[in-house]
Parts: C-alpha cells; structure tokens; sequence
C-alpha cells in the first residue's frame, strides 16, 4: 500500500500513554542529578551525602504531589515493578486473613500477571468500561479476600472507575484497596480511600525505569523479594537516583500545569471523537464519553486490520497504538476490549502529551479516513 | 450455511460473514467457523454494529448469526 497523495506533515506522537515525551524539566533536573547525583546514597563521605540529599527531596517531592507521608513511599524500577510489588508484598501481608484478590477485569497486564500467582476473582466492566460496582460488592465481602486492586481509570480506553465508590466497599469488608494510578497521577486527581497506589514516572513526562508505589501507613506489606541490608522496605538494590530526581521534579511540573492541560486536551479529545464517528464509517469509538481520561481516545475501525492501520499511520508520521491481536505480542486481543465486549479488530489508541497541538490533531484526522477506506477496499470491502 | 474460516486470522473472518450473509435469506442463520481467538469477541460485536442476530456459539470455534436485514 502506498499513501503518496498527501505530503506527510510533521511527525506527530500520539501515544503518551505508552510513555510520554520526556518533560524539559526532567531533562534538566536528570543531567543535573547525573553529574552531582551518581554516588551511593548509603555511604557517609560527602558524595554520599549529597546523594542521600538528593533522594530525600524526591521523595519528599513525591510525598507532596501525592499528598501522603515520605516514608509511606518506595520507588521501584518500573511502574510494573511497583504495580506487582504492591499485590504480591500485600498478599503476603495479609496471608492470615485470606489468600483471594479481587481484581477489575481491565487492570493492567501487571496487575494480572502476579495475579496468576494464586487465587484471583475478576470482577466485570459494562460495554463503556465501568466497574461493576455491586458484584465488586460482592466480591470483596466473601470471606478469604485478602486484596483488592482496581486501576485508577483504563489505560486503553480511558474510561475512570469509580474508585472512591470501590474503596468504600472494601473499607467495609476491611480489604485494603490497591490502586493503580499510571495513567492519572500528573493529569487527574486520583480520589482517598486506598491503602496502595501505584504510578509511573514514565507516563507523566519523567524518565523510563521509575516506578512509585505508596504504601498507607498501618497497611501490612510484606516484600516478595528477598530484601538488602537497607532498613527501608523497597526493590532491593540500588536505585537510578538521577532518574528518581528527574521523576520527582517532573511531577512537580506537570501538576502545576495539569489542570490547565487538562482542559485543553480533553476538548482534543473530544474533537477526535466527534470527527471520528461522523467521517469515518462502520467505526466504533468506546470507552465514557463523558467519564473518561483526558488526554486519551480509542475507536476500532470494522474489517480494518489493525497492524496495517497502525503502520499506514506511521507512514504519515503518526505514532499510536492498538489493542488488536495482530498488533499484540501474545496474538490474542486486548483483554480490556474482550471485557468491553466491542469490536477489538481494527483498533487505535490516541493518547496526547504537552506537545500535541491542534494542528496534530487535525492533520490526524484529515488523514485518517482515507487511510481507513484504502485498507478496506484492499480486503475487498 | 455453513462459512469456514478456521486458519484465518482477524478481521478475515469478520469481512467474510459480512460479505457472506449477502446470500442468506433474512431470518436465516450462517455458522461461521473461526479459531482465531478474537472471532468470539468480534463477531458478536459485528452483530450489534450491523444490527444483525449474534445467536450463540454451540461448540468451541463455532458461531452462529441470524440475518436480520
């Protein structure tokens, strides 16, 4: 297939939820931690130290922008590894009170993972991605429930799940919550009432290789791996403490602008959803209209082969991602759309950053249904 | 009437019963055989978009849909 009619324009990256272009101020805050912040933090000569100070105020930093206690944060190597490490080291904790966790049936493949490693009970989602609240209910008040996890809001579709609604239930059956935060924490305010939070730096503008877990003081948690001499719970060995500062002052950046993005993504947002479903046919764009992301859109194009999709799109500069099995490394569909029960076939996330301007945004959309007509008239539809 | 599509991977099987129940008269049903696991997502999901009959599936990489217009 070729798309020779239109000049490609600029490059666009529309998929910050995958990881989101690096902030300027985590660039700057990591090539100044590389030079003044590359020493053990454990050890007592002034490089050290200086490096001790460096981790104490991004944790403090985090401890702010998340608004809960210093020591009530660990950092982690990834947001996956803070995810796992929250279910696991919260299982164990709680291994006298039960051996279940309850989970969404859309939580992060990291999230489903070490659920595998023992008993699970996946709670369902309506055809717009929201939480079955009362079989949520139910789940968490049967007896041997020992965690409950539920992601923040959808990384795939963008829809957000009714987490303050969740955590009163689990409050009531006295199951503590985890919550994962990836996709909201630097955007939108994620609602109390959890005993874990995980996010990942990766997501709001700071460096790869950052995780954050919260761990609410008086929650019991015990970790999976085998620990360090360090007295501090958390992933054993050292730490990326230049990725760490940059992290933390990332995150400081991007919730000072966060509502003001906000906005005017979430008008992108729905920009792309109006055009979408009026100029191309047979297309289903899923997740809540109206509760959902701001920065987040997905719509799956019928008889259209999503990997194909993906790279016509790519030819004309544009970076998305899809939740289709052929674009999948496991070739099987995501399991959010399955739970959705809409078309997985076909599929395309947007996800916008700082960067993403109206101009992208329309470029995108003046391209998009030709490219949608091309493949279908190739399979012959 | 039955519609083979084992071996065919997504969205071949979905194209093909769209293009397919252009001989079924309205009322009846096409079976559509397909073992690429996004069939049992898609072709329910097809049905609603086309205002069309998901009727079940009764055996493993089987579906069946009644044409409805």
């Amino acid at each position: 297939m070729e798309y020779t009619a239109d000049p490609a324009g600029a490059a666009a990256y529309l998929d910050a939820a995958t990881a989101a272009p690096l902030h300027p101020v985590a660039r700057e805050a990591l090539l100044a931690a590389l030079a003044d912040g590359w020493a053990d933090p454990a050890r007592l000569y002034s490089a050290g130290r200086r490096a001790q100070q460096l981790s104490d105020a991004a944790r403090a930093a985090f401890a702010e922008a998340l608004a809960v206690r210093p020591d009530e944060i660990s950092l982690w190597p990834s947001g996956t590894a803070a995810a796992q490490a929250a279910v696991l080291g919260a299982l164990a904790g709680r291994a006298r009170q039960g051996d279940t966790l309850v989970h969404s049936a859309i939580e992060h493949s990291a999230v489903l993972h070490a659920a595998r490693r023992g008993k699970a009970v996946e709670v369902g989602v309506d055809r717009l991605g929201r939480l079955d609240l009362d079989a949520w209910d139910r789940a968490v008040a049967r007896p041997g429930t020992a965690l409950a996890s539920l992601i923040s809001a959808s990384h795939e579709v963008g829809t957000v799940q009714p987490v303050a609604a969740a955590a009163d239930y689990c409050a009531e059956a006295g199951v503590p919550l985890f919550v994962d935060a990836a996709q909201s924490v630097g955007r939108v305010p994620v609602p109390p009432g959890w005993s874990l939070l995980g996010a990942s730096a990766h997501k709001w503008g700071g460096p790869p290789g950052v995780g954050v877990l919260v761990v609410r003081k008086g929650v019991r948690w015990i970790s999976p791996y085998p620990q360090d001499d360090l007295y501090r719970p958390g992933a054993p060995g050292a730490l990326d403490l230049p990725a760490v500062v940059a992290a933390a002052a990332s995150l400081r950046a991007v919730l000072a602008e966060a509502q003001t993005e906000a906005v005017r993504l979430s008008a992108l947002v729905d920009r792309i959803r109006e055009r979408v479903a009026a100029t191309v046919p047979d297309v289903e764009v899923v997740g809540d209209p109206a509760q959902r992301l701001p920065h987040l859109v997905t719509f799956s194009c019928l008889y259209v082969d999503g990997e194909a999709l993906l790279h016509a799109l790519d030819r004309q500069g544009f970076a998305v991602s899809s939740g289709s099995s052929c674009t999948a490394s496991t070739l099987r569909p995501s399991h959010v759309l399955e739970a959705m029960g809409v078309l997985s076939h076909g599929n395309v996330r947007v996800s916008l950053h700082r960067d993403t301007t109206e101009a992208d945004v329309d470029r995108f959309l003046t391209v998009l249904p030709g490219i949608v007509e091309e493949i279908r008239k190739e399979a012959g539809m | 009437m039955t519609l083979d599509c084992l071996g065919q991977k997504c969205p071949l099987p979905v194209i093909n019963l769209a293009k397919k129940i252009r001989n079924v008269p309205i009322g009846e049903i096409i079976r559509v055989l397909a073992d690429d696991p996004a069939a049992a997502n898609d072709i329910p999901a097809w049905c609603r978009m086309k205002q069309q009959e998901y009727v079940g599936s009764p055996e493993p990489n089987a579906y069946e849909v009644r044409r409805l217009s």
